[in-house]
């Protein structure tokens, strides 16, 4: 199981013969990834790391079957690429590319939604199913397969969590990384919906951070749920009115407080670290609760 | 790296408006006393004066006064240019004509990040802030990007918000061509706060427009306006992610969420951070070494570099460190956590140079904030 992708999932890279895209390519090929085609326009016929590349996503499709896509594409050409792999009916697209203009990201959602179109991201590191299956940027080394599932709007700072899970001795069932834009396509409740239902899954880390409602969003899910939650909010010690990097990442008029976070999260029976680093004990001791560790 | 949306000031805002055929009031900038005076004389008193910074609630801070002749319009803008309106200096007014006002209303529209989609709000109880606006007088409609604001929409909006007669006309003119500002010029804010009805025509007595900086590349022609310190437009244009905050531990790290993760250590022990710098993913000895020349810019009592890398390479993170210290000399202690990608090689190259790697970031946090003081 997994939630999304798995060992099964055949994946093409779009933007494979740039620098990022032969470079991730080659360490998802090493997690062990089945990346069966990449597209880059005016290359078709070639290779790039031993996978055949195309110049058109329907020009793959008529030799491969493709569950999901990933780009690595520049900014301001990932909406084309975005829409040529929507309209050719891939159902799953990773969208890696940060700094696309929230217009083109509110168009590529609209398109997503109307053909039933999964987007994780933009400007997310990816999802991993641990052990089975890599699609995006993370560094291999830390995702081991487990029971956690892991859902984040931050990149490093959920390598810093996966890897402090994978030392205690918590692997992963999957880690989605939603992505750091204020429009990106899946939230935190579709996630956690998926986890729910995951039977590989036993609990959940949520990892947030302040500005915006997703965490609020998201503790209202939390409150339904059987599996346990815990959560980190980054941002505790950030001043209102500046963006600390990521474009949903700033208190405005007094909202997407730290304190207004984890109250919610905490009130609907989340328990939420303090530093990044007790999150496995709180895991441990949520799963101890319920018989399972 | 850092989203630094571009703020237009209203008068910049107005021109836009007043391009794309919405009725602004007749008005004039001034940057000096005289100039104020001029502009009031040839629009004809009485004119009010709006002091052109970009913050809300100009008016409480007396950033905004009325003046009914040439010569009270030159004392009231000597009094507004060079004055401080909720921490911004004032360097320019708008000098405008006194608008008869019949009613005030509110519209805006912006991006809604839960929805994924722009959402029109507007309010026939405008002029205040619109957080205050009780939600029974709020009406809230979501746009689809491929549609925008057709004229059946701005009819409903219209004949939601109670209009008749001239106003909605007005009002259903106006609308699509504020989505269409909006859609046009890469906004994730238009907002007229307050649209004033005065007789049979609706006035835009107020502009405040956003731009998303990550579309600024194809809006050549809109004013730039720069809101950064010389620091942090420096760091931006070196590729970095830079805010300015008034502690004295200067920090470095790789990602927008572990740097703010890596503030929040800081201030759990007791320390205060001198700053959020965020150097990304996949930051070479370059990008680093700059990034440790502006941390030194703001003279700190202790450095904290929390690297967990994954593109980011350390032995990079720590060659650059080598090559600071050599060329510039580092006279602050350097608390270092370094993991991930070539670790043991970053970590002797650390040595070599004496610097000390961490395993842990709350132990180099901890460690940063003691020698703080």
């Amino acid at each position: 199981m997994a939630i999304i992708i798995d060992e099964n999932t055949h994946v093409l890279v779009q933007g494979i013969t740039g620098n990022q895209g032969l470079f991730h390519t080659r360490q998802m090929l090493a997690y062990g990834t089945k990346i069966v085609a990449g597209v880059s326009p005016g290359k078709g016929g070639t290779k790039a790391v031993g996978v055949p590349v195309y110049d058109s996503v329907n020009a793959a499709l008529e030799e491969h079957r493709i569950d999901a896509s990933v780009l690595f594409i520049p900014a301001a050409f990932a909406k084309d690429a975005a829409f040529e792999a929507i309209d050719a009916g891939i159902k799953v697209l990773v969208i890696i590319t940060e700094h696309i203009p929230v217009h083109d990201e509110l168009e590529i959602m609209a398109l997503a939604r109307q053909r039933g179109t999964t987007v994780i991201g933009p400007n997310t590191f990816g999802i991993v199913s641990s052990g089975k299956c890599k699609i995006g940027i993370p560094p291999n080394q830390f995702f081991v397969p487990g029971h956690v599932g892991v859902v984040a709007r931050s990149g490093t700072l959920t390598y810093e969590i996966v890897a402090n899970l994978t030392a205690n001795g918590l692997g992963q069932s999957t880690v989605v990384g939603l992505g750091g834009d204020r429009v990106v396509g899946l939230s935190f409740v579709d996630v956690l919906e998926k986890f729910e239902k995951d039977p590989e899954t036993n609990s959940v880390v949520l990892v947030g951070e302040i500005g915006g409602n997703a965490e609020e969003d998201a503790a209202r899910f939390i409150r339904k749920m059987k599996k346990p939650v815990v959560a980190y909010i980054a941002g505790k010690s950030a001043p209102p009115g500046k963006r600390m990097g990521h474009a949903g990442a700033i208190i405005e008029r007094g909202k997407g407080t730290f304190a207004g976070k984890v109250q919610a999260l905490t009130g609907a029976g989340a328990a939420v670290a303090t530093l990044p680093f007790e999150v496995p004990a709180l895991i441990k001791a949520a799963l101890r609760n319920q018989g399972i560790f | 790296m850092v989203k630094f949306p571009v703020k237009l000031f209203e008068y910049m805002g107005k021109e836009l408006f007043a391009r794309y055929g919405i009725r602004v009031p007749r008005g004039k900038t001034a940057a000096t006393a005289e100039e104020a005076a001029q502009a009031a004389a040839e629009i004809g008193a009485p004119v009010v004066i709006k002091s052109q910074v970009l913050t809300g609630k100009r008016g409480k801070g007396g950033g905004i006064k009325f003046a009914s002749n040439p010569k009270e319009a030159q004392e009231l803008g000597a009094a507004i240019l060079g004055m401080t309106v909720q921490g911004y200096r004032v360097e320019k007014v708008l000098v405008e004509e006194q608008l008869q006002i019949d009613k005030e209303l509110y519209v805006a529209i912006t991006i809604d990040g839960s929805a994924k989609r722009p959402v029109l709000i507007a309010s026939a109880q405008g002029g205040m802030d619109i957080e205050e606006v009780p939600e029974d007088f709020i009406v809230k409609v979501y746009i689809d990007p491929y549609l925008g604001v057709q004229p059946y929409l701005a009819r409903e909006i219209t004949r939601r918000l109670g209009l008749s007669g001239p106003p909605a006309k007005e009002m259903q003119r106006l609308l699509p061509l504020l989505y269409k500002i909006f859609k046009e010029k890469d906004a994730e804010l238009v907002e007229i706060n307050p649209l004033v009805i005065s007789g049979e025509q609706l006035i835009a007595a107020d502009a405040k427009v956003t731009i998303d900086d990550e579309a600024l590349y194809r809006q050549k022609d809109l004013p730039r306006v720069e809101e950064r310190t010389p620091l942090e437009k420096m760091a931006h244009d070196a590729g970095l992610s830079y805010v300015q905050l008034d502690g004295n531990i200067a920090v470095m790290a790789n990602g927008a969420g572990i740097t703010m993760g890596t503030l929040d250590i800081i201030q759990h022990y007791g320390g205060s951070p001198a700053n959020f710098l965020d150097a990304g993913g996949g930051t070479g000895m370059e990008g680093t070494a700059k990034a440790l020349e502006i941390l030194l810019a703001t003279s700190p009592k202790v450095i904290l570099i929390n690297i967990f890398g994954g593109i980011t390479r350390c032995d990079d993170v720590a060659n650059a460190l080598a090559k600071v210290k050599k060329e510039k000399g580092i006279a602050v202690p350097v608390v270092i956590r370094l993991v991930g990608t070539n670790e043991e090689e970053g970590v002797r190259i650390l040595k070599e140079n004496g610097f000390e790697a961490y395993r842990k970031m709350e132990e180099a946090a901890a460690k940063a904030v003691e020698l703080a003081g």
